[in-house]
């Protein structure tokens, strides 16, 4: 942003390129996601430490409803962590954060269709294919 | 507003905060994204878009084992691995999980150190990164490796339904894929990075334009892209 102002008005080094050059630096710089070393540090280890605890679910041989709410929590939890520390995605404006974060919640409506579908799917193969008992 | 239209400037000082602030800056007639550049808004859009190229894999994957008839392979048993002559189930992905998470970690610290302006430091970490992303890339090959001398083949397994191969292939490539093309990503800006490109106002190769440290922050936005497919990777296809 900065060079394209520089370049338009070059030879006018005026209060227009200084106000675009504000603008600029002010958007990239030196806003530009400053945030604690620490942060990042804690949510490493809030990754490791839900990560350690997906897999013990499967080492523990866990299953049925438990499993599943186990797994997804998990899952959720540390897609969350990702999306919004490292990311940035918590101190973007709302308008980029729907932007991005809702049309992936389609997807869910595509996952339903397609559990109804593959259980039309089993019973039929069921019903035919299955070995004559 | 009637000053905007004068100066003709990119933005408004004051920014409205919460849902109004959406409102007003999708209406606003000008760019929707207003304190991100294009390049990361350019990046946000493309990861939107590799999430529902992910989605599909995944569909289609539990599509398949929804709806066979014949036994799934257990993964828990398929992934394990025989290590001081003890059997631990699933091992290698769990590894695996730690080293991409390391480099996630790696790599939030370079974006930190890139805004600093402190370029060795931010250098190094993404290189750091991108050793990691090598080491996960070189697992998941003796991974493959693995499976291909066990008889897992697209068509065929010895252990179950058919499907199996060919979704573990496909997803799992995919996203092997992803972590080569970013290893190559982090190299290339990390060696801009190193030689101050981003300091002395150096013009790109191909763009002839002067970069700034945000490309360290759009290069973590994929590098932690590929970290989160795994996440999902991981639930879906491992632990199921």
């Amino acid at each position: 942003m900065a060079n394209v102002a520089v370049h338009l008005e070059g030879h006018q080094p005026s209060l227009q390129t200084h106000v675009h050059d504000a603008v600029a630096a002010g958007a990239a710089h030196a806003k530009g996601q400053q945030h604690p070393i620490k942060l990042y540090l804690v949510v490493w280890g809030w990754l490791f430490v839900l990560s350690t605890f997906s897999y013990l679910v499967d080492y523990f041989h866990l299953h049925g409803y438990l499993r599943w709410s186990l797994i997804l929590l998990f899952m959720m939890l540390k897609a969350g962590l990702i999306v919004a520390v490292f990311m940035h995605m918590a101190w973007e404006r709302l308008a980029l954060v729907y932007a991005i974060l809702l049309p992936p919640v389609a997807v869910l409506v595509f996952v339903a269709i397609m559990v109804f579908e593959s259980e039309y799917t089993h019973f039929i193969r069921a019903l035919f294919f299955a070995a004559p008992a | 507003m009637a000053e905007t239209a004068l100066t003709n400037s990119a933005q408004s000082p004051v920014l409205t905060p919460g849902w109004r602030g959406i409102a007003d800056d999708w209406s606003s007639d000008q760019r929707a994204f207003k304190n991100v550049s294009w390049g990361k808004a350019m990046m946000w859009i493309f990861l939107l878009s590799d999430t529902f190229i992910f989605s599909c894999f995944l569909l289609s994957y539990m599509t398949a084992r929804m709806s066979t008839t014949v036994p799934w392979p257990n993964p828990s048993e398929v992934f394990a691995l025989e290590i001081a002559g003890h059997h631990i189930p699933l091992i290698l992905i769990a590894i695996m999980t730690f080293v991409l998470i390391s480099s996630s970690g790696t790599m939030a610290m370079a974006v930190n150190f890139g805004y600093r302006r402190d370029r060795t430091k931010t250098a190094v970490l993404m290189l750091l990164t991108a050793a990691l992303g090598a080491t996960f890339v070189g697992m998941q090959a003796f991974e493959w490796t693995k499976l291909i001398m066990e008889g897992v083949r697209p068509w065929e397994n010895p252990w179950g339904a058919a499907q199996f191969g060919s979704s573990f292939f496909m997803i799992t490539g995919f996203h092997g894929t992803h972590v080569t093309i970013g290893v190559i990503f982090l190299i290339a800006i990390a060696r801009k990075v190193w030689r101050g490109d981003f300091d002395h106002g150096r013009r790109g190769f191909f763009t002839s334009r002067k970069g700034n440290y945000e490309i360290v922050e759009i290069t973590g936005l994929y590098w932690h892209f590929v970290d989160l497919v795994w996440v999902f990777i991981f639930a879906f296809f491992y632990l199921w």
